[in-house]
């Protein structure tokens, strides 16, 4: 029974990382998830790097089951400083391992919310400041 | 199927023998998780009986030709079993006539077939459709997309703090502009049982059409559409040991007969010339194409395994078996029940949450226990609404659930709090 809800799991869901909001957000997004209504949103503020943007910070809000929870929190601890061109080629498969136990296919759905709300926010700045 | 074997007697009621009738479900008697199944989602959809099986095996290895075509035997016996199977749904919801049963893909199905050819031929703007809070997205989203198209007002019966539907506001919902009043009768989130009588007169009074989703109720106790005397009745086979696929929409003969078809094509028209169709009789006029009838031949052999039992020992048995479930539920610390906590006007579905725990993850620690539960919204967004919740967990019961699954259900609760609590 406690393969899906290990320690670090269980931690990141009750201790999240980069929770919260961020005042003036270069990117803000939110998406629910309509087969159970989990809801992540998602703030980013930019910084530039060379010619590059890369996400200075980000937080997450959010409520829903733990595995939605616990993978937004992850997510955000790896993407803080990365480019935002390289957050766009996240492969889902990199959220799962970042989360690392077994996901049945309709948990998968619940993992990767927050990689979906991050992706459509960066899309949805691009397509403003193209 | 030997009737005597599966009930037995219990006070003045007869019960269901579980032991046997789960002997009739190859499925239970597989491991999940290394564990002994506890299926407690049948009102999703319920598992199926060899009975139900072997009927419909047996027409693809015996008796297996497209219906209403052919001249040869293999398609006169196909004909023959589906057009029996139509009489048994029939006789099983106290209709009149098997000529107003009507197969569809399922509840969802029939129940559009409603709103485009009843709604789209009868109401016109400013019309009003009375449905209520607490119905299945089947039984809001046609109204929905319905009353948008044609200008029609949707007005919402509303629930009691008990999760009742609260008739007090009846007669101020019912105006002689409400053509259409549909509500489900049993809830398939609260359990709600509302009876569906004095709702049909009343609306009656006001010249409106009543139409009942039987889905959560024809499956789990007697639905006799005479007596209750609604116009329509509908209602899917998968959730009453039937197979996926087919469905049934009950009608009065002169509405069904005054409705346009709803899908076209083969086996709905009597005749097609070049200057247009003109329409088969009820209910082949609503039944384009080549039918599920090996499915609703599967339905007819369902029908006939419920009928052995004998509907109310099917309800008595539910009841028994919900109210020990609300019972040990309410006694887990932090579980709270979500509608009425009376087994007589509760269906067997027992609707909770537990402390803060999401029911997702409440579903999959249960799922590690071999117990399937479901957890979501139960595809009734605007009763969550209404209730504050984003989600629930739901158990559900049916004919081969014993208290013992209510035992293990409350031992898998025990262990997930534990697995959840720092």
């Amino acid at each position: 029974m406690q393969d899906l809800y290990r320690e670090h799991i269980l931690d990141h869901y009750e201790n999240p990382r980069h929770h919260g909001v961020i005042e003036r957000a270069d990117i803000s997004h939110e998406e629910s998830n309509p087969l159970c209504g989990d809801r992540i949103r998602i703030d980013v503020k930019l910084g530039a790097e060379g010619d590059r943007y890369c996400i200075a910070d980000a937080a997450f809000t959010g409520d829903g089951c733990i595995i939605s929870q616990a993978a937004a929190s992850m997510l955000l601890e790896d993407v803080v400083g990365k480019p935002i061109d390289e957050v766009e080629q996240i492969e889902p498969q990199h959220v799962l391992d970042l989360v690392g136990v077994p996901l049945t296919a309709a948990r998968v759905k619940c993992a990767l919310l927050g990689l979906k709300v991050l992706k459509t926010g960066i899309k949805l700045w691009k397509l403003q400041h193209a | 199927m030997n009737d005597e074997r599966r009930t037995v007697a219990h006070g003045q009621v007869e019960s269901l023998d579980t032991r046997h009738i789960r002997a009739d479900f190859p499925i239970l008697a597989q491991q999940v998780n290394g564990k002994r199944v506890v299926f407690l989602d049948s009102a999703a959809s319920s598992q199926k009986p060899i009975q139900v099986l072997q009927a419909m095996d047996d027409v693809y290895r015996c008796a297996y030709a497209n219906v209403h075509r052919g001249v040869y035997a293999f398609s006169e016996a196909a004909t023959a079993r589906y057009d029996q199977a139509r009489e048994k749904v029939a006789r099983f919801i106290g209709a009149p006539s098997a000529e107003q049963i009507v197969f569809t893909r399922n509840a969802t199905e029939a129940l559009n077939l409603l709103a485009y050819s009843y709604g789209r031929h009868f109401l016109r703007p400013g019309d009003e459709i009375l449905i209520t809070e607490l119905e299945h997205h089947a039984n809001f989203v046609p109204w929905q997309v319905l009353a948008q198209e044609r200008g029609l007002t949707l007005r919402f019966i509303p629930i009691t703090p008990e999760g009742q539907l609260d008739l007090d506001q009846l007669d101020e919902l019912l105006t002689p502009r409400t053509k259409l009043v549909s509500f489900a009768h049993v809830s398939n989130v609260l359990g709600t049982i509302t009876d569906p009588r004095p709702i049909i007169q009343r609306a009656r009074a006001v010249g409106a059409a009543v139409i009942v989703d039987g889905s959560q109720s024809v499956p789990h106790m007697p639905v006799n559409v005479s007596q209750m005397d609604c116009d329509f009745l509908v209602f899917s086979g998968h959730k009453m040991l039937g197979p996926t696929g087919i469905g049934v929409l009950y009608g009065k003969r002169e509405l069904l007969e005054a409705m346009p078809p709803f899908l076209t094509g083969g086996d709905m028209i009597s005749a097609v010339g070049f200057d247009g169709p003109r329409w088969n009789e009820v209910p082949l006029k609503f039944e384009a194409g080549t039918p599920a009838f090996v499915e609703a031949i599967g339905l007819g052999a369902a029908v006939d395994y419920l009928s052995a039992l004998g509907m109310e020992a099917v309800r008595t048995h539910e009841r028994e078996i919900t109210a020990y479930a609300l019972e040990r539920v309410s006694e887990v610390p932090g579980a709270k029940i979500i509608g009425p906590t009376d087994p007589q006007i509760r269906g067997g579905v027992v609707t909770f949450t537990l402390d803060r725990i999401h029911p997702h993850d409440l579903a999959s620690l249960l799922d590690g226990e071999g117990v399937a539960i479901r957890a979501g919204h139960h595809c009734a967004q605007p009763l969550h609404i209404r209730l504050g919740l984003n989600a629930t967990a739901r158990a559900s019961f049916y004919i081969y659930n014993e208290r013992r699954d209510v035992d293990a259900l409350i031992e898998a609760l025990y262990k997930a709090k534990s697995v959840l609590k720092r």
